[in-house]
């Protein structure tokens, strides 16, 4: 479903991802690991349309379609969803009015019927019940005074609302305790099916006994610069990443 | 919420949606500006003797008065010798049905939304509609008379209650106030008028729609209201005009008095045409607004949602001068394009342990500026008095200016005054996080927007919020990306 060939990013002239290639097929799911700064959100970010990053060159087919030439919101109800790594807090916006927008708009481009608002009640408390997710922090504005671990289950809970084909979660692991790791976890698992891939960007390999991976990609200095199997998260844990860096170079 | 989304929904088009013209017959007087205008103005009202004195005295005092120059705000030279300061739809707007009225007219009331048929009337309100000068229509007066509320057009009142106009007009606003109240004391031709007797509730919204309708017309249009003891009363006002390319001149003069334990809670918004694009026509809007809380325990709140208007001169005022009384001034202003707008609000406590509240929240984008100007003055008697004001800005782009005039002056040491301001640009990653969840641009500018004015947009009444919000959004739209 996505095809990335040979593409180069560029942030404020300094290039960052420097011919980055990637498969993803339906029913897989992918890891993207690699040391801070390698270029993993920027490679999330570009996916999911982010303006500020210049794309030298290469493509990216999603569904066969350029992908690149998609406005964000176009991509998101296309079924590209991105958790992000660091959830915004929009102030005055209620949770709820977003989420409803969110999932109209989604619904809207499927041609599907708009949801009322009773509707769209009954939907969320069956998508909060997934990921544990309590009324306290769906009454309140988006992300407000979240706490950080309350801001990764706010991503994954809206991915279950939104239902993509591809999800890339960019470090949703970070900041969750343990029960709520395994929580998120058994949510995006809950989700998959042969239809929809996932693409997980994470530190830890913790999280891979969670949502095991079918490959496992070393993203280093804005290349893809080794791919296996899910082992290579264990070597990763065990290894570090010193002896990648040695391979390249550095 | 459902209604918020219906709104985001409804919207899809940018541009300014009251900007037709209604080819009514009307009736308008030379252009031009001398003491003859006056009198004929006043003769065709066939007002009472005072009332031309009224007039006269503020016009012979604003011929020596100078145009005020001190805001934040570039206003082209006003010729006013080429502006006709009376028109009226030729009907005589005395109506026993609505079948009787001009089907232009009711055209043009719909296409205002405005509630002027029977089941909107149903849904309680009572408007008093003033079309370019003239007040054309007061439903519900009947209704309101059984309460002993007193709700009708300027003109009626002057006829009908002359010895209440002549206690109450220029009370809060003296003639010589300022310039524009000046001008508008010596030519203004309708308005409305209000009046709630003791111990009176008044049981519906009372709403005025003011509608610019003729070219080279200005529109100068008075309201007065006032609240005997222990009354209460929700007054709203509307606005819109036609898109011109030439600028309309529009100064009104609204002036509010409660007495013992009153209460007057008055509601704008404001969509007078703003001007295209470029920036070409829209309205001068230099309004003066002030309300006194004359007795006790009373209490005067002003809340505005101003977004249209080229040029927005406005600073909705509170006296207290009765002990415990409070005045409450919440306002969203959003100016776009070469949108120019300089209000605020002035509180002044005379009163002891009186207490006023100020919440502004600016919006600017395009090319805009957008000033707040405020003014707390704390007398040296009104021991224990209160202020806290706050005021933020909310830029959407790097072209457009906030900016923030506070004058702050504490006469005595029992008083506490508190300002705070800030000043944030709207997020990129906000919109973007948005977008990301399949919300377009304009849709998550509205969004954000709505949720940065909520604290004021809270305070209108219902149907008057659900207005509101709307407009926030169209005249935001076009203005990111
Ligand atoms: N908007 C930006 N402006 C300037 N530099 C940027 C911008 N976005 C990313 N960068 C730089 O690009 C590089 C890659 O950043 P990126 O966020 O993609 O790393 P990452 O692999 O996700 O790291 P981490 O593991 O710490 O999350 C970093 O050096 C970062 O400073
Ligand atoms: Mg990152």
């Amino acid at each position: 479903m996505l095809s990335i060939k040979n593409l180069y990013v560029s942030v404020e002239g300094k290039e960052i991802l420097k011919g980055i290639n990637l498969e993803v097929k339906p029913g897989e799911v992918h890891a993207i690991m690699g040391p801070n700064g390698s270029g993993k959100s920027t490679l999330a970010n570009v996916l999911a349309g982010k303006e500020e990053y210049e794309i030298t060159s290469g493509e990216v087919t999603y569904f066969n379609e350029d992908l690149l030439e998609k406005a964000p919101e176009k991509r998101a109800k296309e079924g590209i969803f991105l958790s992000f790594q660091y959830p915004v807090e929009i102030p005055g916006v209620p949770m709820v009015n977003f989420l409803k927008t969110a999932v109209n708009e989604h619904r809207k481009n499927k041609g599907e019927k708009e949801l009322k608002a009773g509707e769209f009640l009954k939907l969320m408390r069956e998508k909060m019940d997934l990921v544990e997710m309590h009324t306290q922090l769906t009454n309140r504005s988006v992300n407000e005074g979240f706490s950080g671990g309350e801001k990764k289950k706010n991503e994954i809970f809206q991915m279950a609302l939104l239902e993509p084909k591809l999800a890339i979660l960019d470090e949703t692991d970070s900041g969750l305790d343990i029960d709520a790791l395994k929580t998120v976890a058994h949510g995006v698992n809950a989700l998959k099916t042969s239809e929809n891939a996932t693409i997980v960007v994470t530190h830890y390999q913790r999280l891979l006994d969670y949502i095991v991976p079918d490959f496992v990609h070393v993203l280093y200095n804005g290349k893809i610069v080794k791919s296996a199997g899910k082992e290579l998260a264990f070597e990763l844990e065990e290894k570090g990443y010193d002896w990648i860096k040695k391979e390249n170079g550095n | 919420m459902e209604e918020q989304d219906q709104i985001l929904n409804d919207v899809t088009q940018g541009d300014y949606k009251y900007g037709f013209v209604t080819d009514i017959e009307t009736d308008i007087i030379e252009k031009g500006l001398n003491e003859n205008v006056i009198r004929t103005i006043s003769e065709k009202k066939n007002e009472p003797d005072f009332m031309l004195d009224f007039r006269l005295n503020a016009f012979r005092k604003w011929q020596k008065m100078k145009m005020p120059n001190w805001a934040y705000l570039k206003i082209p030279p006003i010729d006013f010798q080429e502006i006709s300061y009376y028109a009226a739809p030729t009907q005589k707007p005395k109506y026993e049905s609505m079948d009787e009225v001009d089907p232009e007219l009711i055209d043009t009331f719909n296409k205002l939304g405005i509630p002027l048929e029977e089941q909107k009337l149903l849904a309680g309100v009572a408007v008093d509609v003033v079309m370019d000068s003239v007040s054309v229509k007061t439903t519900f007066k009947e209704a309101l008379a059984e309460k002993g509320i007193i709700f009708c057009s300027f003109s009626d009142a002057v006829q009908d209650h002359p010895d209440l106009i002549k206690k109450y007009l220029g009370q809060a606003v003296p003639v010589a106030d300022n310039y524009f109240a000046a001008l508008n004391s010596a030519v203004f031709s309708d308005g409305s008028f209000c009046y709630i007797p003791k111990g009176v509730r008044c049981p519906m919204e009372l709403s005025t729609y003011f509608r610019i309708n003729a070219a080279n017309t200005g529109q100068f249009e008075r309201t007065l209201i006032v609240a005997d003891d222990d009354s209460y009363v929700s007054y709203l006002e509307g606005c819109t005009a036609p898109m011109r390319d030439e600028n309309q001149l529009h100064a009104a003069v609204v002036e509010i008095i409660t007495h013992d334990r009153a209460e007057v809670k008055y509601s704008t918004v404001q969509n007078w045409y703003p001007g295209n694009k470029e920036g070409i026509g829209g309205i001068y809007n230099f309004v003066t607004k002030r309300g006194i809380c004359r007795g006790v325990s009373s209490k005067i709140s002003w809340t505005q949602v101003e977004t249209g208007s080229a040029i927005t001169w406005k600073y909705p005022s509170c006296v207290l001068i009765g002990d415990n009384s409070i005045g409450e001034f919440n306002s969203v202003a959003v100016t776009n394009n070469y949108q120019q707008a300089d209000t605020g609000s002035k509180m002044i406590h005379i009163g002891k342990n009186t207490k006023s509240t100020i919440i502004s929240k600016g919006i600017s984008a395009g090319k805009s500026d957008n000033s707040y100007r405020g003014l707390v003055k704390v007398m040296p008697n009104a021991k224990n008095s209160r202020n806290f004001s706050q005021c933020d800005s909310l830029l959407l782009n790097d072209t457009c200016g906030a900016h923030t005039f506070p004058y702050i002056e504490v006469g005595n040491k029992s008083s506490i005054v508190e300002h705070e301001a800030t000043t944030s640009k709207i997020g990129e990653d906000q919109i973007f996080y948005c977008n990301q969840r399949g919300i377009d641009t304009e849709k998550a500018i509205g969004m954000i927007v709505n949720g940065y004015a909520k604290e004021v947009l809270n305070k209108l009444p219902m149907e008057f919020a659900v207005e509101a919000q709307k407009l926030l959004q169209i005249s935001l739209e076009g203005s990111v990306g």
